[in-house]
């Protein structure tokens, strides 16, 4: 064990360690790419949402994807998980295309995904919740479902995993309760959990942090340091700064659509770009009485 | 007031012909309601065709009964089929729409003029199509304290509860089984169960056909016990009681639709009963109501009777208040 999880860190590091040399700029190729997406747009009506020309994600790092509110980063979500179909694009994740396959086939090939807005089974306990995210479930069929033998050993099984991730997870204790009678904090946690229930090549999180208390979110980032290094690809939006910084070895900003940089997170909290796409072109230029002084300041 | 037979009017129907048959639909349609969260209003359809297919398919085809309800059955899945195809896509409530037009639809063209001679238009098919089955039945009629059988009766009472009960125990197997799971998942969040990497489309084609091939068979023991089928008892008040009983019983609870049932249907012979004997024997005066108004006042005292239900037990009788309260938050 110890042996493959050296390896494993070393591989991470060594991923970390190729990314340095990536150029920063928007839509460069990486070395080892498991995720590459090809001019994907989605539109409601004439809003255009996403609008990405080229994006790569570099296996086995984690990858953050930022940018200010409405920058379509969860819709890009949506459209590359199969989700909300998209106006025009393509996108392959290890090799094959998934562009436009239904969501249930992206989440097989190994892509799964959580919600912002957290989506547990509140009729189901925690333990099922953690059991239906098991893949491939001999009695998940409707016939062989009526006959036990043949799913139980199987449900054996899956249960020991469940319970194994609910104590990394910190979530034991509230096995049997129902998930609807948990707190915010402790849904993400179980969405996170049942997530790795699906055994994923790469997991996409949506805002996996907000509403969860800071000590906890120490141990999620652990664990998500740690999912890493058991050679999981991590692409996860977030809002908070200084957890990005902690734990993403690569930065995605996206802003009206498009990505707009990226780059270590050193590199990016420093682009010009960045800072003018959250904060306002003339957000370094005083207030004057009159807008129009501001305007004829900014022009010279 | 007589009460013996009061209670022997009430107890016998609550266990009758009429409690197997809507038991049966209910049973399918809290597979697809209780469990699957499918907003189901087509369940008198589903009945209709099982009805149907053994009516027309024997009379008037000359076909044996067993074939003929194997081809109820395929007619359900087919309907489900159809039904399922274009709407489980969308949401919830596009099913409600075009399932409740769907059973409209079958039954309009029951009772249609331009196929009077092969469905028998409003007045259906009358036949002896069950008399090979009849002939089967070993036992007399049964007469035991409140309980009073007559000889085809308990032929069709006895045969309904066991299919009863091994649709019950068949739904008990799948809704502990990983199935059940999947099915009980699509019903709170179907996105959370798609991105587990869930065929959910699947299994609520499943969970319709299912539930509907069991309305089915509500329909076939309904026109075997009545030897005829008319199209106007497939219409959306069978539907609508069949909604009552499941949550009576308590939705997504294998024994719900069966308690459910013998409960609808004991409080609607007993309350008319009763208002039959009071205003017979004078202690109702015939001023305020008459016996030809008693059909219409047991269904406003049953509705009442929902009403405080709801209020006071929103579960229905097995179900469990906790799981309600989640709802809420």
């Amino acid at each position: 064990m110890s042996a493959e999880s050296t390896d494993s860190r070393q591989q991470a590091a060594a991923a970390k360690q190729v990314l340095a040399g990536v150029d920063p700029v928007p839509g460069v190729a990486k070395p080892d790419a498991i995720f590459r997406g090809d001019s994907i747009q989605r539109s409601f009506g004439g809003l255009v949402a996403v609008d990405v020309a080229h994006l790569e994600i570099q296996r086995n790092t984690i990858t953050a994807l930022i940018g200010p509110n409405g920058a379509g980063k969860t819709t890009f979500f949506n459209v590359i998980t199969g989700f909300d179909p998209p106006n025009a694009g393509t996108w392959e994740f290890e090799g094959h295309s998934l562009a436009r396959k239904p969501a249930y086939r992206v989440a097989r090939d190994g892509m799964v995904r959580t919600f912002q807005l957290t989506k547990v089974l509140s009729k189901l306990t925690v333990l099922e919740n953690m059991r239906l995210g098991a893949q491939d479930q001999r009695g998940e069929g409707l016939f062989s479902a009526l006959v036990p033998g043949v799913w139980r050993r199987q449900e054996r099984e899956n249960t020991e995993r469940a319970l194994e991730l609910l104590k990394k997870f910190n979530l034991t204790h509230v096995k049997d309760e129902f998930a609807g009678a948990l707190s915010g904090g402790q849904r993400k946690l179980l969405e996170m959990a049942r997530a790795m229930m699906a055994n994923p090549t790469m997991l996409m999180l949506d805002e996996p942090m907000a509403g969860v208390n800071p000590a906890l979110t120490q141990s999620l980032l652990e664990h998500i340091k740690e999912l890493r290094e058991e050679g999981l690809t991590i692409f996860f939006i977030e809002h908070d700064m200084d957890m990005v910084r902690d734990v993403s070895d690569w930065v995605v900003v996206m802003a009206q659509g498009s990505v707009i940089a990226e780059g270590s997170p050193g590199h990016v909290m420093r682009d010009q770009v960045v800072i003018d796409a959250y904060l306002g072109a003339h957000h370094d230029v005083a207030l004057t009485e009159s807008g129009e002084s501001l305007t004829r300041k900014a022009d010279a | 007031m007589d009460w013996l037979s009061i209670f022997q009017n009430s107890f016998t129907q609550m266990v009758g012909v009429a409690a197997v048959v809507y038991c049966l639909a209910a049973l399918g349609l809290n597979i697809q309601f209780g469990y699957a969260g499918l907003l189901n209003f087509g369940q008198a359809g589903f009945a209709a065709i099982g009805a149907y297919a053994v009516a027309v398919l024997v009379v008037t085809a000359g076909w044996p009964l067993w074939l003929a309800i194997l081809m109820g059955v395929v007619g359900a899945i087919i309907f489900g089929l159809l039904l399922g195809v274009p709407t489980l896509r969308l949401r919830a409530d596009y099913l409600a729409i075009v399932t409740i037009a769907a059973a409209e639809i079958v039954r309009q063209v029951a009772r249609s003029v331009t196929l009077n001679d092969y469905l028998g238009g409003s007045d259906g098919i009358t036949g002896k199509y069950a008399a090979d089955w009849y002939a089967l039945n070993p036992f007399d009629g049964f007469e035991w304290f409140i309980f009073r059988f007559s000889k085809n009766d308990l032929w069709v009472v006895i045969n309904g509860w066991i299919l009863v009960a091994i649709i019950a125990l068949i739904t008990w197997l799948l809704m502990r089984s990983p199935w059940g799971r999947v099915l009980k998942g699509i019903r709170e969040d179907e996105d959370a169960v798609r991105s587990l990497g869930k065929n959910v489309y699947l299994y609520k084609m499943q969970a319709l056909i299912l539930g509907g091939v069991i309305g089915a068979l509500a329909g076939v023991i309904f026109a075997m016990a009545a030897q005829s089928v008319q199209p106007d008892n497939y219409s959306t008040t069978l539907t609508f009681y069949v909604y009552v009983i499941v949550i009576l019983g308590g939705a997504a609870r294998v024994f719900g639709p069966i308690v459910g049932a013998m409960i609808f249907w004991f409080l609607l012979v007993f309350i008319s009963e009763v208002l039959n004997n009071a205003v017979r024997g004078g202690f109702i005066s015939s001023d305020i109501l008459s016996t030809d108004q008693i059909g219409q006042v047991r269904f406003m005292l049953v509705g009442l009777g929902l009403m405080l239900l709801m209020i006071f037990r929103p579960q229905g009788i097995f179900g469990d208040k906790k799981e309600l309260a989640l709802d809420e938050r």
